[in-house]
């Protein structure tokens, strides 16, 4: 089914929720192995498309939630800004085609190297209209960044992949692009003095966007990565300020090449490092401060990298290994991204949850969706 | 302001409820005495008051829920408080209610440098967060006006935010994990000093929900590494649309200041007469802050000046000093104080889209005079965050009706060209039955089911947040 816009999708939820029949939800199809697997007939965003406010003024955007995500980044930059968040390309991770849509991004709430500067996508999110479980047309939020109006389900719809609700339209605040972007370099570092050189990096007024750490057996690591953007002027002074800063642990690099800088973080972005090559993917979020323990308890057969400062690890491991498992005793949660259908049923794709948020995530689930036909067991 | 009939079971039960409290917490820790309650009647919305049926300041997260667990099994209603500064009768008590302080829990628990963190009991106040790092130069970001008395909990409860927020977000873009106690009395932790929690964000969700999801007694919050300075620039326009059409522009450039504050003439006046900062006198005036290394900062004031002249100011300040820096806010820091000295005032808290700025301020001045009362205006430019100010006298008989009538309208206006009723401030009751302007009753109910799963009996922050005839049939359930 590909309905055309909101009131038709809403009708379509709305037969659906009256037969008891589970709805597949859609985007641009690119992630659809994120989470379990849905069976149920396939409901695409595709035609509630398009962009329907941007005022670069006002550092706003709406658009609808089958919008290709290639469509908005191309608006933006016409204007010389961008999706705060950086919201990464799934395509390699997954060898999907297809186009991405903005509603995928947000039913995941994806976020990027940048997510340690300006916050996730759900920090940028300010606005949503969806269709609830028994087809009714609901809004929250708005098109301006400040709003304490009432609870704020703008944030309980980002990433909750399409179980409370189809998302219909969205809004986000933006921020201006950058005139220039650098990255520093650094050789040669272990895990534990490569998160000490990205949490002083984190940790100084030079406002880094980006942190991340490829360990050897990642292509062309041990290699530390710190990136600046700015004004050009600015970007001079603040590399060279940082190299200074960051001289006691190796020989710093600047690279400052637009493109290569371009590149080396779209690939840390769609976590290029650990997408080829056969074995289960994992999403790895702990306390930086945790990131060289938890690398080390994943075991000597894992390729993975650190992104946020340490605080994120792109893992990937041997086929049906329970990192989870490995990783008891250090705060945070780890997420199956990539696997085959059994070992994410036997391992689960998400965290588990203490039984009082089990228990709240359960009563949210029956309330917005009562027959249980949004998304049915995509988060377990 | 309506407010429900008191449970009668429950005021009867008032003896065999403190009781009961006093054998959960330390007698300090419990207040019934009608002469001490009286502190807890109201927050700083103080037109609204309500004496409740008891305080109780616990000192531990365990004292919370076993609090919370007898009232919930006793039926009785909780409003939970940090500062009590809500400005919107977020934690106004009912006779019914037991007012539930965190004051007492203000302990700073760990600071993190490496991992950018600090975690705190949410008694503790916002400007104190700061004070625990600022020696090692870092700082929390949300910067409410109220920061030296507002509790994180307050701030967690209101999602608030400050002056600087363009930049650097409200409290829920720099809240990582909370411990939370829900009414049932169970301890939970949401987040923690990891990125992205697990599963639904319901630490997204519980920030700004005005105390009616659960207590929080800790919070696991972002800090940041001070900037190397900062300053400021101020300019004068002789029209509200230009210096409106000057924000778009700065912003379209690529600069992104932490600040932009935006004052109409009225309050300029005001502010001049109270604080002497020698400000001019003009239509409208901007103050623009800009943050980084000396080179950083002009390079972005020279673009902004850029920016500037191209829309004829007719004054232009940039700070070139400390001293120079502090006369320029001086008076926007003093401005409620200065409009306190003239009359009494209705301060207002809507947003609106930048780009309505002049359309707005043009229709405020139509109505003000409609309702025969004056406005003065002071705001957050940078994300279309309002502050009316509309002056009345308390001693007219019929002046505060009228300022009310004229609030409301103000605040529907927000929302009728694409803001909303409150960008800082909190609807708590001030704000409860214009709800039904911004949402529809369909939008209501679906934040109302958040609360069914939080809160299964209804019994937290009562008659706060949505008109009572949307939440009638769950409360008397
Ligand atoms: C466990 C996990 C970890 C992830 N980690 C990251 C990460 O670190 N970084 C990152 O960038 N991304 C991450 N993602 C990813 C990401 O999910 C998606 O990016 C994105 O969803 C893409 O668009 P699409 O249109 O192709 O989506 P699709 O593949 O079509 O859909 C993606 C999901 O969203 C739902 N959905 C799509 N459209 C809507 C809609 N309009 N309303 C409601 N639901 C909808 C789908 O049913 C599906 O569950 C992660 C996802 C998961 C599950
Ligand atoms: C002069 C002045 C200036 C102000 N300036 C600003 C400003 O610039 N920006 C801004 O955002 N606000 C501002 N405010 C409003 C107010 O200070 C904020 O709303 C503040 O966050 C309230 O904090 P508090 O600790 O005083 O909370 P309270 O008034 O005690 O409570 C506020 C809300 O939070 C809930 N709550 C309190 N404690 C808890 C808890 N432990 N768990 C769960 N919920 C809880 C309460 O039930 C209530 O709904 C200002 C107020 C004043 C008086």
């Amino acid at each position: 089914m590909e309905p055309r816009d909101e009131a038709e999708l809403a009708g379509i939820v709305a037969d659906a929720a009256a037969a008891g029949r589970a709805l597949c939800i859609k985007g641009g199809g690119t992630r659809q192995e994120l989470g379990h697997p849905v069976e149920g007939a396939s409901l695409s965003l595709r035609g509630v498309s398009g962009i329907t406010l941007y005022e670069p003024g006002a550092l706003t955007l709406v658009a609808r939630a089958g919008t290709p995500l290639d469509e908005i980044e191309a608006a933006l930059a016409a204007e010389g800004q961008r999706l705060p968040f950086e919201p990464m390309d799934h395509r390699l991770l997954f060898g999907t085609d297809g186009a991405p849509t903005i509603g995928g991004v947000v039913a995941a709430n994806v976020s990027g190297p940048r997510r340690v500067q300006a916050g996730a996508c759900r920090d940028s999110l300010i606005g949503v209209r969806f269709v609830d479980g028994s087809g009714a047309v609901l809004k929250n939020g708005g098109r301006v960044m400040k709003n304490v109006t009432g609870y704020d389900l703008v944030k309980l719809m980002a990433g909750s992949h399409g179980t409370l609700g189809v998302l219909t339209e969205v809004s986000f605040k933006l921020l201006p692009a950058p005139e220039t972007a650098a990255t520093l370099r650094i050789a040669g570092l272990g895990d534990a003095e490569a998160v000490a050189a990205m949490s002083a990096a984190l940790g100084s007024p030079y406002d880094v966007t980006g942190a991340a750490h490829l360990p050897a057996g990642t292509g062309d690591g041990p290699l530390t990565l710190i990136r600046l953007e700015g004004f050009e002027k600015s970007i001079a002074y603040r590399s060279a300020a940082l190299r200074d800063q960051l001289g006691r642990f190796g020989p710093v690099e600047i690279e400052t090449d637009a493109t290569e800088v371009a590149a080396r973080w779209a690939g840390l972005r769609d976590a290029r490092a650990v997408s080829g090559g056969a074995g289960d993917i994992w999403r790895i979020s702990v306390k930086p401060g945790d990131g060289p323990a938890a690398r080390a308890a994943l075991g000597p057969e894992t390729v993975s990298h650190f992104d946020w400062g340490g605080g994120l690890i792109w893992a990937r491991v041997p086929e049906g290994q329970d990192v989870r498992a490995a990783l008891a005793g250090i705060p945070g949660h780890a997420t199956l991204v990539r696997a085959s259908a059994a070992t994410k049923a036997r391992l689960g794709v998400f965290q588990p949850e203490a039984p009082p948020l089990a228990r709240i995530a359960a009563g949210l689930r029956a309330r917005f969706d009562p027959r249980g036909i949004l998304n049915p067991g995509r988060m377990g | 302001m309506q407010m429900p009939d008191p449970d009668q079971s429950v005021l009867a039960r008032k003896e065999a409820i403190v009781a009961g409290l006093g054998r959960i917490l330390p007698a300090d820790a419990v207040i019934s005495d009608p002469a001490e309650t009286r502190a807890y009647e109201c927050d700083a919305l103080t037109a609204y008051r309500c004496p409740p049926l008891a305080a109780v300041l616990p000192s531990t997260t365990e004292e919370v829920a076993a609090v919370l667990r007898f009232c919930h099994e006793q039926g009785v209603k909780v409003v939970p408080r940090g500062s009590g500064t809500s400005l919107a009768g977020g934690a106004l008590p009912t006779a019914d209610s037991i007012i539930l302080g965190v004051a007492r829990m203000n302990a700073v628990l760990e600071t993190d440098y490496a991992n950018r963190v600090i975690r705190v009991q949410t008694g503790r106040t916002n400007l104190s967060v700061t004070g625990a790092v600022e020696a090692d130069d870092f700082f929390y970001a949300p910067d409410p006006s109220s920061q030296l008395a507002c509790a994180i909990a307050g701030n967690i409860g209101m999602n608030s935010g400050g002056a600087h927020c363009l930049k650097y977000g409200v409290t829920t873009n720099n809240l990582l994990g909370v411990k939370l106690v829900t009414m049932q009395g169970e301890i939970v932790e949401l987040g923690g000093a990891h990125l992205d929690a697990a599963g639904y964000d319901l630490l997204g969700v519980l920030c700004g929900s005005e105390g009616q999801l659960g207590v929080v007694t800790e919070a696991t919050l972002r800090i940041l590494r001070k900037p190397e300075g900062a300053r400021p620039i101020m300019m004068g326009f002789d029209a509200n649309e230009v210096a409106g059409a000057c924000v778009s522009d700065i912003i379209k450039a690529g600069v992104l200041p932490v600040a932009i504050e935006f004052m109409d003439r009225p309050c300029i006046r005001a502010c001049e007469a109270f604080a002497k900062a020698g400000y001019p006198d003009v239509e409208a005036l901007l103050i623009v802050e800009v943050e980084g290394s000396e080179a950083e900062i002009e390079e972005q004031l020279a673009k902004i000046k850029e920016i500037a002249l191209r829309h004829n100011p007719t004054e232009l300040r940039e700070s070139r000093s400390a001293e120079q820096s502090a006369a320029i806010w001086k008076g926007r820091k003093s401005a409620f104080g200065a409009m306190g000295q003239i009359n009494d005032y209705m301060c207002l808290d809507g947003t609106i889209p930048v780009s309505q700025l002049p359309h707005v301020l043009r229709r405020i001045g139509e109505m003000s005079k409609e309702f025969g009362l004056d406005v003065a205006n002071v705001f957050h430019a940078g994300d279309g965050n309002m502050h009316p100010l509309i002056l009345f006298d308390a001693n007219k008989p019929g002046d505060l009706e009228r300022c009310e009538a004229f609030g409301a309208e103000i605040l529907k206006l927000c929302v009728e060209v694409g803001g909303c009723l409150t960008g800082e401030h909190g609807v708590g009751v001030e704000k409860r039955d214009l709800m039904l302007a911004q949402y529809t009753p369909e939008d209501i109910e679906a934040q109302l089911r958040v609360k069914d799963v939080f809160d299964p009996k209804w019994l937290l922050n009562p008659a706060k947040v949505f008109p009572l005839e949307t939440t009638e049939t769950r409360r008397a359930a």
